[in-house]
């Protein structure tokens, strides 16, 4: 592998006198304490996740349980069948969450049917009504998902009203991307690490506003104000317990990076361990939604946009015009030298980290405000290929880049489907992006070409 | 970053200890000798197992329990199938410093070939080489563009390519071919494998020592026999190329590129080799997991892969033994954690479904203390594990 950038620790000992395991612990400790804390908050607060018939999965009794959701909400009142072996059958009803659940007894081949005559009108089952599969272990539950989406969702708009509407989402789902993917870059730019657990900082800001929107009650100004102070926290503590001990050591960037990847991993099933497979998004009481020719919206689409505008030109004018942004530049060119000239390296990473994760963080809070589909525990994965891919257009490194690149991709995902990309696969057309433009000009738009090997 | 003036040293400097950390050595390029790391994982696999045969049959309760779980979760095909992953894997990073995080990808591919192959009514021995042909094209198409540029844009690559391979998998539109969300049902395409057993029908459990399965059924002992040797001959055929002359320009590639091209060697073709041939032993391991149960295509995301690296990273990397001991390890503990979170954690605080994802918390944390403190794992040498993208 052909030497990368690493940042030169100047001005401190390489390596750190103690020996003892105590900083390993340490840095354990702020970790979880930085993920758990706020969560274990929910638990007083909201009731854990699944209410369901069929609770504990056992060798003795197995549980077959699955969601029924369209891509706008869940559907209630859903008929499935299941049957099995020995003249096994049991109905269930999907609750107001979607859920439905049948309990067995043996393993062995199960057939689960959805009744359509049960579903609401205008929706239908995308695929199969009927799906055959076995059940071994009777330990595990048994998940089994119907593809359903309300019938003419697309059919009654013409083309090019569906164009405009695609390219007003385009255009607001880049803007959410740009706050999330500045940050990346230049966390990218000034220590060289690709912080792979970044989408996942998103993830975190959308759960957290929900919680302090829907569950505590606050005031959403005051929510987003909030999640994102809390976010930039976290982005502190992040390099205060983790970053800047392991650059002490002389870690290597790609271990750093397997670091953030189990990171990644640990936030995801944290997520999970809290909400299940809800979907979580801050629902408000809003006035009806307005249109503006073929586009129909609501105000907390304009404000996200709005607030989304703002927020990224103060941070270029940060950039450009303020002494740290100037800092930030140089150390993103050359640590070294800007060690040299005297700035604070350490210092600027840390302000970099705070401001990335706040970032990151508004960018969740304000996605789970008008994004439609709401935020998973697993949102992270499709949303870490799209900020991957707007950094790498624009340019690894480059804050403007990552604006441009958002803007680009936010664009290609919302017009795929227009195109005629099939459901999920509209991530895709970044992938195919990514790859192309790494064949052609794998600095981006914005970056400087370099050469590597 | 080292100069090519420092990589080299003279044959009469060279001894164990003057080794600077990250050159590359040809006159002691294993580290401790392959003896001493084979009796280490020999003892280990059998302390490990002692402990949890005489515990599964004699200790009472929950105990018994558990360790009968670790037992039967450590023999199980699919630990062996995620072995075989881990051994391409192994090839990919251990050996060549390629950070591929798609391993899972490779996994399904292959697993769709066979099983798409075999519903269609191919013969098994083309749906094998159909697997392996769609890991090898997948190889490709990751490689070219990315392999020439710095070692993240892999990584960025594999991961999001190994998504979008599962979105494919799940489109309803091609439901005809792939099953859709709920994949394929194991009956499908289990047939021609079943069929050339020779264990005969019936149980067997060596008189209450091993679990007792079928001997041949659907996830019987005839699955895991042959799950089994295939990682068996697989370690064979991982140290014989590593010992090769290729393989030494394997580990010259992760060490110094730059001095393995001065030497004239073509870097880009042999990293993509290495992808491919690495990519191959992924669809084989893909192919074993779905074995005794069912393609789906949500099984084979993102965790799996976290799993493998984790598996990796704990057992060894850049070891031939590292792998399968990562994977027998991992999945062990793992049943350990829940098994035991369950039994002493009450539900009111964690429930069945909480204590699983717990596990997996941990296990992401352990990937982090893992490359922290002890990036070698139990096997390897932690000179050969210093690297840089």
């Amino acid at each position: 592998m052909s030497p990368g950038r690493t940042v030169p620790d100047l001005g401190r000992p390489r390596r750190s006198r103690r020996r003892s395991s105590r900083p390993g612990a340490r840095i354990v400790g702020l970790v979880l304490a930085a993920i758990l804390v706020p969560f274990a908050l929910v638990l007083t607060m909201a009731a854990p996740a699944n209410a369901e018939t069929c609770l504990l999965a056992s060798a003795e009794k197995g549980c077959i349980v699955g969601t029924i959701r369209t891509e706008v909400d869940v559907v209630p009142d859903v008929v499935i069948t299941v049957e099995g072996p020995n003249g096994f059958s049991e109905t269930a009803t999907t609750d107001d969450r979607g859920k439905w659940s049948v309990a067995i007894t043996e393993p062995g081949d199960y057939t689960a049917t959805l009744d359509e005559t049960t579903l609401p009108k205008g929706t239908v089952v995308d695929g199969s009504a009927t799906q055959e599969f076995s059940v071994t272990n009777l330990a595990q539950t048994a998940a089994r998902t119907f593809g359903v989406r309300t019938g003419d969702y697309s059919e009654a708009v013409s083309f090019s009203d569906r164009v405009i509407r695609s390219i007003f989402s385009g255009i607001r789902l880049g803007l959410l991307l740009a706050l999330a993917s500045i940050g990346l870059s230049l966390i990218y730019g000034t220590t060289g690490l690709s912080n792979f657990a970044h989408a996942e900082q998103v993830t975190m800001g959308g759960m957290l506003g929900y919680l302090v929107v829907n569950q505590w009650g606050v005031n959403p100004w005051l929510g987003i104000v909030l999640v994102v102070i809390f976010c930039g926290f976290t982005g502190w503590a992040q390099d205060r317990g983790i970053w800047q001990p392991l650059r002490r050591r002389g870690l290597g960037l790609a271990q750093m990076m397997i670091v953030t990847i189990g990171l990644a991993l640990a936030l995801q099933y944290t997520y999970q361990y809290f909400i299940a497979s809800d979907t979580v998004k801050i629902l408000l009481e809003e006035p009806a939604p307005r249109a503006l020719g073929p586009i129909n919206y609501n105000t907390w689409d304009v404000m996200a946009m709005v607030i989304s505008i703002v927020v990224i030109a103060a941070v270029g004018y940060a950039l450009l015009r303020t002494r740290i942004g100037r800092a930030t530049r140089a150390v993103s060119d050359n640590p070294a030298l800007a060690s040299a000239s005297g700035i604070d390296v350490d210092k600027v990473i840390r302000l970099v980290w705070i401001a990335a994760t706040a970032l990151a963080g508004l960018s969740g809070v304000l996605y789970s405000l008008v994004i439609q589909h709401g935020m998973r525990w697993d949102s992270g994965l499709q949303i870490l290929l799209l900020l991957f891919a707007s950094v790498t257009l624009g340019g690894l490194g480059t804050a403007f880049g990552a604006l441009v690149g958002s803007l680009i991709i936010g664009l290609v995902v919302e017009l795929a489907p227009v195109a005629g990309a099939p459901g999920d696969l509209k991530y895709a057309s970044a992938l195919v992006i990514l790859i192309l433009l790494l064949m052609v000009r794998p600095q981006g738009i914005l970056g400087r070409a370099e050469r590597v090997g | 970053m080292s100069t090519i003036s420092e990589s080299i040293p003279t044959p009469d400097q060279t001894q164990g200890g003057d080794v600077q950390a990250g050159v590359f050595d040809p006159n002691d390029p294993e580290g401790p000798p392959p003896e001493r790391r084979v009796f280490l994982a020999v003892t280990i696999f059998v302390v490990y197992f002692a402990v949890v045969l005489i515990l599964g049959k004699y200790a009472p309760g929950t105990v018994g329990t558990i360790a009968r779980g670790m037992l039967r979760e450590s023999i199980s095909a699919q630990t062996a199938a995620v072995a075989i992953a881990i051994i391409g894997l192994n090839i990919h990073f251990g050996y060549t410093g390629l950070l591929n995080m798609g391993q899972a990808g490779f996994m399904m591919l292959g697993a769709y070939g066979f099983s798409i192959s075999i519903w269609h009514g191919l013969p098994m021995v083309v749906g094998i080489v159909m697997g392996l042909l769609a890991a090898f094209v997948f190889a490709l198409i990751l490689g070219v563009p990315t392999l020439k540029l710095r070692g993240d844009y892999l990584a960025i690559v594999t991961i999001s390519a190994a998504e979008i391979l599962r979105y494919i998998g799940r489109l309803a539109r091609l439901e005809d071919f792939t099953g859709a969300a709920q994949g394929i049902p194991g009956s499908q395409y289990r047939e021609p494998f079943v069929g050339l057993s020779f264990f005969g029908n019936g149980t067997f459990d060596l008189g209450g020592w091993l679990p007792t399965l079928q001997s041949t059924g659907v996830n019987g002992w005839w699955v895991r026999f042959v799950a089994w040797l295939l990682v068996a001959i697989c370690c064979v055929l991982v140290w014989l190329l590593v010992r090769s002359p290729w393989g030494r320009l394997l580990r010259g590639i992760r060490e110094d590129e730059d001095a393995i091209r001065s030497l004239g060697k073509n870097v880009f073709a042999i990293k993509m080799q290495a992808l491919i041939i690495g990519g191959l032993f992924g669809a084989l391991g893909g192919i074993v997991y779905i074995l005794p149960s069912s393609m789906q295509p949500d099984a084979m995301g993102r965790s799996l892969t976290f799993f493998c690296w984790t598996a990796l990273l704990l057992g060894g990397a850049a070891t031939v033994f590292g792998p399968v001991m990562g994977a027998v390890l991992f999945f062990a503990l793992r049943i350990f954690i829940q098994g035991a979170s369950d039994a002493l954690v009450p539900n009111s605080i964690m429930n069945t479904a909480q204590t699983a994802q717990f596990a997996w918390i941990c296990v992401g944390v352990a990937l982090m203390l893992l490359v922290i403190f002890r990036p070698q794992g139990i096997l390897g040498d932690k000179r050969e594990l210093r690297f840089n993208v």
